[in-house]
């Protein structure tokens, strides 16, 4: 009796456990309601070749629904100019995506694109498909970034129109940079001391522009060893860099007339491998104590080691990079550096070619035009900003600053353009 | 002529990568140039490679200072090729398992993947790490208050050491929350180091690292022009032969 009880107790605890799995097995074996608004639009500046989709997510795609109803969305493609042409698979953005791009288009090809929510047991729900379709078409100009634009023919204009006018025999009067004056007494000293000078033209490969402007800087350092007959060399971590060096040292030794005097082998290539390439520096600095060290170029974490290194042997040191978070670095551990634009400035000024010093006018009207730009938006947007105090924003006309501002944020450091 | 074509080659290049930025149609044409930069790179890796031998061969048969440290390269550059290049340890890969070679050279427990995870990179994380010991003794001659300007460095340094860590909350995290005077809007806890630290980072720092940034965009733009335009030729070399 006590036996039939209990069994009976068990069946009816047991009873709404089955009865509820067996509803969520009904359950996930139903297709998920399609997403809705789906639209496309075609993605502004570029060559024809993409077009953005959107969608609002399927009602039974919600995060907290276990198991998850919608498992992922399937975006399908066909030409809709084309009969023979059908719907074929591009892309399964996962649940909870509503975006998709689609980099795969021809340019004035016009597309249908359909959607469609899977879930469990890869049952599909309604397939959605665009009212019209949609055409990806090329843009010649990239108008989102017109702004950019003026200002890039605006500084680079200004830097020939600065080359010309030296060239033309105009005077152009360029401050003191006191590391590059150093680069002479660095190399008188070591050629005083019977040691090399070490020139480390940074990590990175030559199509880097700090590693361009460290080896042009390297050939005013190269004359210069020339001139006082003190041996240079030049360890690289990129191959493409330690040939360039290479022809960039000779051509030094070539114009200062001691062509005798290169040897290629002082230029030579250590690794690739950041702390592979410190290690080997470092151990030569310590070995041979060169009196005089120049880094120039990207420099990252091993700026220090090198800095640190070179000066406890007793080197002088320059060092000059634009890699901002380095800087401090080396201004710690060197005895000059060559701080951002002055790095770039140098081989202008060693040189003391007029047409090149016309380069750093160039410049200096950049940061002009830069410091107008920046007391003008700073104005702006601090006068609208307390024109907005104390208004509610709701049904207020933006006043004319309020405009300015928002144009300022929007076209000109945003994406809008000229619009 | 042997600096005229590489600088029309570069010119070119640039100008074309330059409308990359504007120019929707130019993207293709600037990821070429980059392949072909890359197809360079990978070519004169063998050059780099070679050299790397002459110059440590030359180190041992001259017995020059660390000529060991010359022979240990060898050694390891040798044993990594021939590893790399058999692909030692690796297994074949399940849809070829006729193929001996048909694994992935990196593949986990091959004798390559061997080295660069116990060898290379315990080594790499070595030289790492003595960049701490650095940092403390450049920050030690750098933090000497030799004058007013270094003093005021040492100051603000200790400022955003203490700020950036607890003994900030230990030193100052007490000070009130209340206002110093009436209704004025400064409270003793904006004086705080943490709060101190705050400020300098992002009153005086940003703004400071802002202008060095503005400052090398307009320098790399007047270097980038200087090179394209053939005014800077000094990295070519000469047209000359020595």
């Amino acid at each position: 009796m006590q036996y039939r009880i209990f069994k009976l107790a068990l069946i009816l605890l047991l009873l709404p456990l089955v009865s509820v799995s067996g509803l969520s097995v009904i359950r996930a074996a139903e297709p998920p309601a399609p997403p809705a608004d789906f639209r496309a639009e075609d993605v502004p500046g570029d060559a024809g070749t993409a077009i953005d989709l959107f969608w609002t997510l399927s009602p039974d795609d919600q995060p907290d629904l276990k198991p998850r109803k919608v498992l992922r969305y399937v975006i399908s493609r066909k030409e809709a100019d084309n009969e023979e042409s059908k719907f074929e698979n591009i892309g399964e953005p996962t649940y909870r995506v509503n975006t998709f791009r689609d980099s795969n288009c021809e340019a004035g090809t016009p597309y249908l694109y359909q959607i469609e929510a899977v879930g469990q047991e890869s049952l599909t729900s309604k397939p959605v498909v665009l009212n019209e379709p949609v055409i990806a078409s090329l843009q010649w100009f990239n108008l989102q970034r017109s702004w950019f634009a003026v200002f890039v023919v605006l500084i680079c204009g200004s830097v020939i129109v600065f080359i010309r006018l030296a060239r033309s025999g105009k005077k152009l009067k360029v401050r003191k940079i006191a590391g590059l004056e150093a680069i002479n007494d660095a190399v008188g000293r070591a050629t005083e001391m019977g040691r090399s000078c070490l020139f480390v033209p940074g990590i990175q490969d030559i199509n880097d522009i700090q590693t361009v402007a460290g080896i042009t800087i390297l050939a005013q350092v190269a004359e210069t060893t020339a001139d006082y007959r003190a041996q240079l060399e030049v360890p690289t971590s990129r191959s493409l860099v330690m040939t360039t060096a290479r022809d960039t040292v000779e051509a030094a030794y070539l114009s200062a007339g001691r062509p005798d005097e290169y040897n290629e082998d002082d230029i030579y290539y250590i690794t690739d491998e950041q702390f592979g390439y410190v290690a080997s520096v470092t151990g030569k600095m310590v070995r041979d104590k060169p009196a005089a060290c120049f880094y120039m170029g990207a420099f990252y974490a091993e700026s220090l080691i090198l800095a640190e290194t070179g000066n406890s042997v007793g080197a002088i040191q320059v060092a000059g990079t634009a890699m901002p978070t380095q800087l401090p670095f080396f201004v710690a551990a060197c005895d000059f550096t060559l701080i951002g634009e002055e790095f770039f400035a140098a081989s202008a000024y060693l040189s003391g070619e007029p047409q090149q010093l016309g380069s750093l006018k160039g410049q200096d009207f950049g940061k002009l035009i830069g410091g107008l730009l920046l007391i003008a938006g700073c104005l702006i947007m601090t006068l609208s900003s307390i024109q907005s105090r104390g208004v509610a924003p709701d049904n207020q006309e933006p006043t004319y600053l309020q405009s300015a501002s928002n144009y300022i944020i929007e076209n000109i450091l945003g994406k809008g353009g000229f619009k | 002529m042997k600096r005229t074509i590489p600088l029309l080659i570069s010119a070119i290049t640039g100008f074309v990568l330059i409308g990359t930025a504007f120019i929707p149609l130019f993207v293709d044409w600037g990821n070429i140039a980059m392949s072909w930069f890359n197809l360079l790179a990978a070519f004169a890796f063998i050059l780099g490679g070679g050299n790397l031998l002459k110059m440590q061969l030359q180190k041992i048969s001259a017995q020059q200072p660390g000529w060991g440290y010359a022979a240990v390269t060898l050694i390891a550059f040798f044993i990594t090729l021939f590893v790399g290049l058999a692909k030692v340890g690796v297994h074949p890969n399940v849809k070829f398992p006729e193929f001996a070679w048909s694994g992935d050279y990196l593949q986990e427990d091959g004798v390559f993947w061997w080295l660069f995870e116990y060898i290379f990179t315990p080594l790499s994380a070595t030289m790492f790490a003595l960049l701490a010991f650095y940092i403390s003794s450049a920050a030690f001659r750098a933090f000497r208050a030799k004058n007013t300007e270094a003093t005021i460095l040492l100051i603000i340094a200790v400022i955003i050491l203490l700020g950036r860590t607890y003994a900030s909350v230990w030193l100052t995290g007490w000070f009130p929350d209340e206002f110093i005077i009436g209704e004025s809007g400064i409270k003793y806890s904006d004086f705080n180091l943490q709060n101190l630290s705050e400020i300098i980072m992002e009153d005086f720092t940003t703004p400071g690292m802002r202008a060095i940034k503005i400052g090398i965009a307009l320098g790399v733009a007047s270097t980038s022009l200087k090179v394209l335009l053939g005014v800077d030729r000094s990295y070519l070399g000469s047209d000359q032969e020595a």
